[in-house]
């Protein structure tokens, strides 16, 4: 019974009774998740690296915490803290402003849940690549008569970027890897989805590996992109090996 | 192009703060206010449930760590030939070994161990031969398939490092092994494994903490490690934050545990002249 069912393909078959259309639903919605996630935690990382670089002894030892907790915990227990206390929280603190509860749409807290981790690993990244900005550079920009912002756009972010997109490329393709671990709170993105259409037809191998193919393939075109950053970005550097 | 940044992602022993440094006034009444948190959270939130799972949580402890250690080093052994046959092996080892490093780094761990687990674990049994081995005892249980998942899965990350590192050792010193009259083989355990082995030390660090990070997704596939006796605490006491933040607090040691250590080990071995 299960040699033949083992390639039955019309499973994969994009209509009802195939459950193609469900996965690429699944895969949409990592794809949303991660990329909301990582914006969020790139906005994060960004705050947080110049928090850690030009802010307060006290701003820089809470930053420095945050990091290092969220380096040090796993990411299945954040996910697990983040989306029960968080959700919990912020209708606790809505109940108190007297606005009454809300449901967190599961995406909504996917992506908060991420982009907190993610903001934790690029914060690092970030502040790695501007301090890897020759200081030389910046001294010239102030001594033009630029304003910090101005030498914040001008000099200090294209700049580092050299630095910084290899250690960027990686999160995103974490993040994308990180959206699986949804799966264990129930949200229905790929490997969730998955796993319910493996259980509901028995064909595991067929379906883990057809998921494992579209991961996989969003990877190898997440590098070729990456590849094609990262070459302009480096204009201009000398070419390596 | 992506391949030499991991190890910037988890805990290196730079990260810690010296311990000179460490008392400043405003460091102090951040310590007193983490510290009436801490007392706040013992007082205020429901603790009683906590003796009655020690015990449990002490063999969750064990399982974990026992995952950690085996698929690090079962990994690590599958890691050195494939960073080796990339290196230097021919077409037929060398495309293998890439396309391995590839997959796994490229597919989800938890998506992995769900094939492994559902998938074979549910083709096993319709073979006889299989049923009727030496082996089926094991097979049968949930652990020997969270372990295979973990050790690919650190195989495939270390083995692109000890890529990086064995390609990076210094040609004029495997020459120079060649002219003492050393062999193929001498060269290799002599020179080129210890001194790859050395420049991935860091990383492997790294790799490690990683590695700990992911054990808890074994909890998926119902083996017991601590993050399934938490997740056993919740259902059964109702409790939200107390057990996942004593889950938190126990990763947090374990991983301040495995970097102290490590930074201990590396302080051991001499770099100079590396």
């Amino acid at each position: 019974m299960a040699a033949d069912s083992l390639i039955n393909w019309s499973l994969l078959a994009l209509a009802a009774p195939g459950w193609g259309g469900v996965l690429l639903q699944g895969f949409l919605h990592s794809i949303e998740i991660a990329i909301g996630g990582y914006a969020l935690g790139l906005l994060l990382g960004v705050g947080g690296a110049f928090g850690k670089l030009y802010g307060g002894p006290v701003l820089r030892d809470l930053l420095e915490c945050y990091t290092t907790i969220v380096r040090a915990v796993p990411e299945l227990v954040l996910i697990l803290l983040l989306y029960y206390a968080g959700t919990d929280l912020l209708n606790q603190f809505l109940g108190a402003m007297g606005i009454g509860t809300v449901d967190i749409s599961g995406l909504m807290a996917g992506i908060f849940v991420i982009g907190v981790v993610q903001g934790a690993y690029s914060t690092e990244v970030l502040r790695g690549a501007i301090k890897a900005v020759p200081a030389g550079q910046i001294e010239a920009a102030r001594a033009y008569g630029m304003s910090p912002t101005k030498v914040l756009r001008r000099i200090t972010l294209p700049a580092m970027l050299p630095y910084a997109i290899p250690g960027l490329a990686n999160l995103w393709l974490i993040a994308t890897k990180d959206t699986a671990l949804l799966a264990v709170v129930g949200f229905s993105e790929l490997t969730l989805v998955t796993r319910q259409a493996a259980g509901t037809t028995k064909a595991y191998f067929l379906f883990f590996c057809a998921a494992g193919a579209l991961y996989l393939v969003l990877t190898l075109v997440s590098n070729l992109f990456i590849g094609v950053i990262e070459r302009h970005a480096r204009r201009g550097f000398a070419e390596r090996r | 192009m992506t391949d030499e940044t991991t190890h910037a992602l988890a805990l290196v022993p730079e990260d810690l703060p010296k311990a000179e440094a460490f008392l400043k006034p405003h460091r102090i009444v951040l310590m007193l206010v983490f510290a009436g948190l801490i007392v706040a959270i013992a007082v205020f939130m429901r603790w009683d449930w906590l003796p009655r799972y020690l015990p449990r949580l002490g063999s969750g402890i064990l399982v974990s760590l026992a995952m950690l250690f085996s698929t690090a080093i079962l990994g690590f052994l599958l890691a050195v030939p494939l960073g080796l046959v990339q290196v230097t092996g021919p077409w037929f080892l060398k495309a293998p070994a890439r396309l391995f490093c590839t997959v796994i780094r490229g597919t989800p761990l938890l998506l992995q161990l769900w094939l492994l687990y559902y998938g074979l674990g549910s083709l096993f049994p319709q073979f006889p031969a299989i049923r009727h081995s030496l082996l089926w005892p094991y097979l049968r249980e949930a652990w020997p398939y969270g372990v295979a998942a973990l050790t690919l899965s650190f195989a495939a990350y270390e083995g692109e490092v000890m890529r990086g590192a064995f390609a990076g050792v210094p040609q004029g010193e495997l020459e120079a092994a060649r002219a003492y009259g050393m062999g193929r083989w001498t060269t290799f355990r002599r020179i080129w494994l210890p001194r790859a082995v050395h420049r991935a030390l860091p990383t492997l660090n790294g790799e490690t903490v990683l590695q700990l990070k992911s054990t808890p997704l074994v909890a998926t596939i119902t083996v017991v490690d601590v993050y399934a006796v938490i997740s056993k605490v919740r259902q059964e006491t109702f409790l939200t934050y107390e057990p996942l933040l004593l889950l938190a607090l126990i990763y947090l040691c374990l991983t301040g545990i495995l970097v102290v250590a490590f930074r201990y080990f590396e302080n051991r071995i001499p770099t100079r002249g590396a």
